[in-house]
């Protein structure tokens, strides 16, 4: 019985983790080496043409990029004033643990129920239309609770008698944020922004109701105007066009764009960690 | 003069802080409010009962009926196959970084995980279009594949980063004391795991199903693009089914503004809330148990 056991082990083990490994693998190898063809310059600097058969994503690309903007410009002041709260003023209260626990639970909310809720607020409520503002802002919410999580480990990192030797020195509680405890936990903040920002960017749920469009005549750019976003583009000419079959070597293309804005997201995350490992 | 100015921002900008922490409460709030307000406004329509046991969702018929079963149970069924697929293999991968992987095997494993978590869930559900459903179109002679099964194998690789993650932190954090007593009445390592740190990782590796199963509830995309989305009653994996959130997908964009159709959507969406806060809070629960397990 222990022979046997012993000789199930590592098939066991290695079979789980290189299935896990084997589903990256095909994500990857099957949008590059279907996606790779559709992928031209052209592809990435013209506007969609025939009726979305042809031409490029140009505009999806920049809005993907401006939504983007504005979920970074909101969730992350935002966001990095509520970790600095937390972690550094907030006694251990149940206010505070209330506020935690928003936290986790804002975290766990599916992001259609995002999407209903920028829709009756941004949309309908605050009158913004669905615009880039409104799905911006509606991603800036979804995206919050991680920038919160992540910064609050960055400042728990930076050791007490840092903060204490600012005070020591004569500096008031924000100049000793401001001065000492931020720039020491930057790396650390700057790493968790872009994975958020990462995840922000590949959503598609949220902007469903709150601004994405198909098509938009003339250029993206105006705040208060419907916007072409990369993953609602791919999901429309995936499901939705009428003729799926024929523009599905574009579908490729955009998914592989988009995964490849994702992935560069990512690496670059991963490279601040990493450089930012080594400093200490 | 000047300390006092410096002072005066000091305070200024703990203000700050302090109300973006109360704003954080203020947007869960907000999310709350608006679905009990837009469920108490459906329900002052159709009968709760009639929602809660109806087994027909057809809001555009001529008698239109608000049954949400069949959605209920389609996201269950998906949710179930994904969590046959993802727990066990989440298990043994975490069993695996954390006891058999060498320190350069794991630098390797690791990153993979997270790139696998990065792929937006629109890119999984287009591989179901493209891959998964064509592969169970061609088993079951089906015409495209699209149903409960192909939204299950999606769902399972979305869930497996976080149940992979979660786990491998329960297993890591049972001491080394355990492993080492059971060395030494002579199990070997595989005996050690299943019988000693498997177990005693138990709450963590709850929690990680929990969080997993959580991610697949609220999951839309992926189940939208590869399920088929067919409204009936979902008999097994191999028909099409249409989940909570497919379906708030699906109409919110065509429903007039506060119509009977329009509450009933968010109607659905408190369902969804609650099925996913319950398994957050379960999974959380287990969290702080192993937690303070480990602790003592």
């Amino acid at each position: 019985m222990k022979k046997l056991t012993s000789l199930l082990e590592w098939p066991v083990l290695i079979f789980c983790t290189a299935t896990v490994c084997f589903f990256l693998g095909v994500i990857i190898t099957d949008l590059v080496g279907k996606g790779w063809s559709a992928l031209s310059w052209e592809f990435i600097t013209s506007r969609p043409a025939d009726g979305m058969t042809k031409g490029g994503i140009l505009p999806a690309i920049l809005g993907t990029v401006l939504i983007t903007l504005i979920t970074a410009l909101f969730a992350v002041p935002f966001g990095i004033c509520c970790a600095v709260y937390l972690n550094e003023y907030a006694k251990d209260t149940w206010l505070t643990r209330l506020i935690r626990a928003c936290i986790r639970n804002l975290s766990g909310v599916p992001s259609i129920i995002y999407g209903l809720f920028g829709l009756a607020l941004f949309v309908q409520g605050l009158r913004l239309g669905t615009s880039v503002l409104s799905a911006g802002l509606t991603l800036g919410l979804l995206s919050l609770p991680y920038v919160i999580t992540t910064t609050e480990e960055a400042l728990r990192r930076i050791p007490a008698s840092m903060r204490e030797a600012a005070l020591g020195v004569g500096a008031t509680q924000f100049e000793s944020i401001r001065d000492v405890v931020l720039p020491s936990a930057l790396p650390g903040i700057l790493t968790g922004v872009v994975l958020t920002l990462s995840r922000a960017a590949g959503e598609t749920a949220p902007i469903l109701f709150t601004g994405a469009a198909f098509y938009i005549n003339g250029t993206s750019g105006y705040l208060n105007q419907e916007f072409m976003a990369l993953p609602y583009h791919l999901y429309m000419l995936s499901t939705q066009h009428q003729a799926i079959e024929e523009v599905r070597p574009l579908a490729y293309g955009t998914a592989l764009i988009l995964l490849m804005v994702i992935f560069l997201l990512n690496l670059t995350a991963f490279y601040i960690r990493y450089k930012h490992r080594n400093d200490d | 003069m000047k300390t006092l100015a410096r002072e005066r921002y000091d305070r200024l900008f703990k203000l700050l802080f302090r109300t973006t922490g109360l704003m954080v409460i203020a947007i869960l709030g907000g999310i709350f409010l608006m679905l009990l307000w837009n469920t108490i406004a459906f329900f002052l329509h159709v009968n709760p009962w009639d929602f809660i046991t109806g087994t027909q969702w057809n809001p555009s018929g001529s008698s239109a009926s608000y049954g949400i079963l069949p959605l209920v149970v389609s996201t269950s069924l998906v949710t179930l196959g994904a969590m046959l697929i993802a727990v066990p293999l989440g298990i043994g991968t975490a069993a695996f970084i954390s006891e058999y992987a060498g320190r350069r095997l794991k630098n390797i494993l690791k990153p993979t995980i997270e790139m696998l978590a990065a792929v937006p869930s629109v890119a999984i559900g287009f591989l179901g279009i493209v891959i998964v459903g064509p592969g169970i179109a061609k088993l079951t002679g089906q015409s495209n594949g699209l149903n409960a099964l192909n939204g299950a194998i999606l769902l399972a690789v979305m869930a497996l980063p976080t149940i992979i993650t979660v786990a491998e932190d329960a297993i890591n954090a049972v001491p080394k004391s355990y492993r080492e007593a059971s060395y030494g009445v002579g199990a070997n390592r595989w005996q050690t795991l299943i019988r000693v740190t498997i177990p005693a990782a138990a709450p963590g590796i709850i929690a990680a199903v929990m969080l997993g199963v959580g991610r697949a509830i609220g999951e839309t995309m992926t189940v939208l693009m590869a399920t088929g989305n067919v409204s009936a009653f979902p008999k097994g994996f191999f028909d099409s089914v249409r989940t909570m959130t497919a379906t708030i997908a699906i109409e919110m964009g065509e429903v007039p503004y506060q119509t009977t159709h329009y509450f009933a959507l968010f109607a659905i969406a408190s369902v969804l809330f609650i099925m996913t806060l319950v398994a957050n809070i379960v999974g959380e629960y287990f969290v702080n148990r192993f937690r303070k397990y480990h602790a003592a």
